[in-house]
């Protein structure tokens, strides 16, 4: 089944949980929803399910108004998360629901029923468990039972709600890999919400990140990755490092380094979210202020700090924010020609496939990169060590 | 979220406490069930058992359980309709609907009594057409029914209402995407979840039925042999001197209400969670 | 623009079925019957009123109505909550029977009741019998009343309180107790203000439930006017005597002192987290 979003928005009382959502999903497609909470995508999920109604937009399956439709001639499966299993029914009965509230003339026999519902539990490899209750089953294998009773009336959009949300993390990473599996042999379209990024990147065919009741970027798990197209994607889809920078006329970004004055004490302004010289620069500010109070933003009360440090170089261009991950910084223990930004070892982890090192540079920001072992072998780092570090490239957004 | 802790009240403290607690249940309700049974023997058991096999106590155990058999299921049907509107659906007034049916708890019964008597009673516009079409509602069965109605009918409906909002609305959901409709839903999906609640409230609101004093009272008549249910006859008996026969029929109600509570102690034991939420 | 939503949409069939149902039940049974009270009360002059409802018999049965529900709800706050403390928090053989016992005066009917209570505190009865030797008669006189209103209160304190207690953290007794406090503190300044709000709930059910209480009281009350005589015993007198009028202008005024009750219990209940809905 193909789907289309158009135009999608739903509020509750005074919030947006869905701002004019478009959204299309090719049929076969595994799509990722992600997001953290309040994102709106469980809304979404829901609405297309046909659970939740939206104030605007339409809903389009297979090139039909879905609106049309009664949600039970959707033909759409849905796994809850937290499973929603019949209580009173065992396994075998749950899977079976569905196939047998048909009415009388679309109804399979009895036995056409049995034969199709064990055959579903031998997929999810619960044949044995036909009998059992729920409450007598694992997470993990509730969830599968969901997922066969969701399977059971062959639904042509399989949607999931944060299906492996309730579970272990060894438990959530094998039914991934099942799933996944599982589309590949079974080819329906579906849908899965999730906040875990990792899941969703691992799982899907593309990816929908959310945040506040829009859409931010679609693309394939590489495309969200390696290209996101604003920060937020970027922030969500793993670690970062911020660089203070400036970019000069032929659009080189350059770094930010700053000089430490010993036993120097001076008044700085705190850190804000303006951009820009005049924050720099609180004495000008303040009188222009004066002069033009309605243009010049209020100068912030100064603030004491022992070393906030001056820029090395004064800066020629714009002011930019630049990030970069951590396994992208180039990490030495004397620098060359090449800018640097210095830095002191806090800490060394080394649970993981790289090393990860936690830092703090002279601003005090914090900084992590992760660097295989044996360079961190070879260049003798350990805590207390000071480094020097570049990021091998950096991200910009034009925000 | 809860805890063991050994940091209790000193020993003497508890045991004072626990005394104190079982002197008072003891004396407040194990005693007056002694009473019963033992004044209604006091003339031995021949005597008991005359005073329950005469023509007006038969009568009056026909008509409790007739008034109970009609009362009792129509207070089911508006609990579960009740309880199903309240708790899979938001919507506005939900508070105020449920304030009134918790009305008849705050309502004296007697009160209760008066609001039918008042509206279908002789000197009512009701009751001047209901006399015209020659049928008698006060002072005959139907009074007493629909008297008993208003005393019951939340009994099931408090039991079923906090039972379903904490079970939720998730697996009805689930049902009605596998293509189920609302019949089916509530038959095979939300019925065996509620089967034990449903009961609890049932037998309460019975034993509420045949024990309700005061509206009856009011709405009676008191004609021996016709309209008096069970406990209108107790005190009928207990005011002609005749105590253990009031005794000895109270003794039924007492059986009763006991057997009542006995059944939900054995379903507590063996269905804790499906009786009452988060008891 | 703001639309109010009157319902949120929902998978779930049969709202309006179920919705339209118990409306017009509660129409039938609850609000066309009550309505019917208020314009016959219309029916009376302002004056009349007021002079049935001040007469000294009328008063006086105000005045033991509602004296001695607010006693014995008094009482059963007291005691009910030492029950529901032993109940919840120690163990004692045969819990579960008194637990079960908690419950019989709510399923019991009034009469029967009242029966066994006269016959248990009149002057021959078994504890009648003892405290009548130092000349403390306990029937028939408002005393019996109170005990009477004590017995069908039992279960409202309790079952509003056991489940406070069942489901408070041990914790934190445990971290005033850490903190230096001796038993005693520790109930007057963490327990004690945690049930507050079961324990007036409680309260006020038990107190409404006192005031309109008949069956179980008449037995044992005495009924003399001016001296033992409750309101429902007025009303019933003032019917019998086909006054229907001053009866309805006296249930009248209970039914009003009932909706204040009861908006002063769903007010509390809210307050402490409610038992119905969340």
């Amino acid at each position: 089944m193909s789907i289309q979003v158009k135009g999608i928005s739903k509020q509750f009382g005074e919030t947006h949980v869905l701002n004019n959502i478009n959204l299309e999903v090719q049929s076969g497609e595994l799509i990722a929803l992600l997001g953290p909470s309040g994102s709106g995508k469980t809304t979404l999920l829901r609405i297309i399910a046909g659970m939740e109604t939206a104030d605007s937009g339409t809903i389009i399956l297979d090139g039909n108004e879905a609106i049309k439709k009664k949600v039970g001639e959707r033909h759409v499966g849905f796994v809850f998360q937290h499973y929603a299993l019949f209580k009173h029914m065992t396994v075998f009965e749950n899977v079976a629901f569905g196939l047998r509230v048909r009415p009388k003339d679309k109804r399979l026999s009895d036995a056409e029923i049995r034969q199709k519902v064990m055959k579903l539990l031998t997929l999810v490899h619960l044949d044995t468990f036909h009998d059992r209750y729920p409450s007598q089953l694992s997470g993990g294998q509730r969830q599968r039972v969901a997922l066969a009773r969701a399977l059971a009336v062959e639904p042509t959009l399989l949607l999931l709600d944060e299906p492996f949300g309730a579970l272990d993390a060894k438990v959530r990473k094998e039914l991934r890999r099942w799933m996944r599996r599982l589309h590949d042999d079974i080819h329906i379209t579906s849908i899965f919400v999730t906040h875990d990024q990792e899941e969703a990147m691992e799982v899907s065919d593309r990816v929908v990140v959310m945040s506040n009741g829009k859409i931010e970027q679609v693309g394939t798990p590489g495309e969200v990755y390696h290209q996101p197209v604003n920060s937020f994607v970027y922030d969500f889809l793993g670690n970062y490092n911020v660089f203070d920078g400036w970019r000069d006329e032929e659009g080189n970004a350059h770094l930010l380094e700053y000089e430490v004055k010993e036993n120097d004490v001076s008044l700085v302004p705190p850190v804000t979210n303006k951009k820009g010289w005049m924050s720099r620069y609180p004495e000008i500010t303040g009188l222009l202020q004066k002069i033009i109070p309605s243009v010049v933003p209020t100068p912030q009360p100064l603030v004491p700090q022992q070393t906030k440090p001056s820029p090395k170089r004064t800066i020629a261009g714009k002011p930019v924010k630049l990030f970069c991950r951590p396994h992208e910084l180039f990490v030495v223990k004397t620098p060359d020609e090449n800018e640097y930004i210095k830095a002191t070892v806090l800490h060394l982890n080394p649970a993981g496939p790289l090393v990860k090192i936690e830092m703090e540079r002279l601003s005090g920001e914090g900084l992590t990169a992760e660097v295989p072992k044996d360079v961190i072998d070879r260049l003798e780092i350990k805590k207390g060590d000071h480094i020097y570090v570049r990021p091998k490239n950096t991200r910009l957004f034009d925000e | 979220m809860k805890s063991k802790s050994n940091i209790t009240e000193p020993f003497l403290i508890r045991v004072f406490l626990i005394v104190i607690a079982i002197g008072f249940i003891g004396v407040f309700v194990a005693l007056p069930v002694a009473v019963i049974f033992i004044e209604a023997l006091a003339k031995g058991i021949g005597a008991y058992f005359n005073e329950l096999n005469n023509d007006n106590a038969k009568a009056a155990i026909k008509l409790t359980v007739l008034v109970a058999a009609i009362s009792v299921p129509c207070n089911m049907v508006f609990g579960l309709a009740a309880s199903w509107a309240i708790t899979k659906f938001e919507f506005f007034g939900k508070r105020l609907l449920i304030t009134l049916i918790d009305l008849p708890f705050s309502v004296s019964p007697v009160i209760a009594g008066l609001i039918y008597v008042l509206l279908l009673g002789a000197n009512s516009v009701m009751g001047k057409w209901l006399d015209a079409h020659n049928m008698q509602v006060i002072f005959a069965v139907p009074g007493l029914v629909i008297a008993t109605i208003f005393v019951t009918f939340p009994f099931v409906a408090r039991e079923l209402i906090p039972l379903m909002e904490e079970q939720g609305t998730e697996e009805e959901e689930a049902a009605i995407m596998l293509g189920a409709n609302g019949w089916q839903t509530f038959w095979n999906v939300t019925l065996p979840n509620i089967k034990w609640g449903l009961f609890y409230g049932v037998l309460l609101s019975n034993a509420r039925a045949m024990g309700e004093f005061g509206a009856v009272s009011v709405i009676s008549g008191h004609i021996e042999g016709v309209t008096n249910t069970l406990p209108l006859h107790v005190e009928s008996l207990y005011n002609g001197y005749n105590f253990v026969g009031a005794f000895a029929v109270a003794s039924l109600l007492t059986v009763l209400a006991v057997f009542t509570l006995i059944l939900k102690m054995i379903i507590e034991y063996y269905y804790p969670h499906e009786i009452k939420a988060a008891r | 623009m703001l639309t109010i939503k009157l319902k949120q949409p929902s998978v779930i069939p049969g709202f309006s079925l179920t919705l339209g149902f118990t409306i017009l039940y509660l129409t039938l049974i609850v609000l066309i019957p009550l309505s019917g009270l208020f314009f016959k009360t219309v029916t009376l002059s302002w004056h009349d009123f007021t002079q049935t409802i001040t007469a000294p018999r009328v008063m006086a049965a105000y005045k033991i109505s509602f004296g001695i529900s607010f006693i014995a709800a008094l009482v059963n706050v007291f005691f009910g909550f030492i029950v529901a403390w032993v109940l919840v928090r120690y163990k004692i053989p045969a819990k579960k029977i008194i637990d079960a016992m908690v419950d019989l005066p709510f399923a019991l009917p009034t009469a029967v009741a009242g029966i066994a209570l006269s016959a248990l505190y009149s002057d021959h009865g078994w504890i009648g019998e003892i405290f009548a030797r130092v000349g403390i008669h306990l029937a028939f006189n408002p005393a019996g009343i109170a005990i009477a209103l004590i017995f069908v209160g039992i279960p409202f304190v309790v079952r509003t309180v056991e489940p406070v207690l069942h489901d408070m953290d041990l914790e934190l007794e445990d971290a005033a107790a850490s903190l230096g406090a001796n038993r005693w503190q520790v109930f007057t300044m963490v327990i004690l203000p945690h049930v507050m709000p079961a324990l007036l709930t409680g309260f006020a059910m038990a107190f409404a439930r006192g005031l309109g209480e008949y069956g179980s009281v008449i037995f044992i009350a005495g009924n003399v006017p001016m001296v033992s005589e409750i309101v429902p015993l007025v009303i019933i007198t003032k019917l019998e005597q086909y006054d229907y009028a001053g009866a309805t202008a006296i249930a009248l005024t209970m039914l009003i002192a009932s909706f204040i009750l009861l908006f002063i219990i769903n007010m509390l209940q809210r307050w402490s987290g409610g038992r119905m809905l969340r």
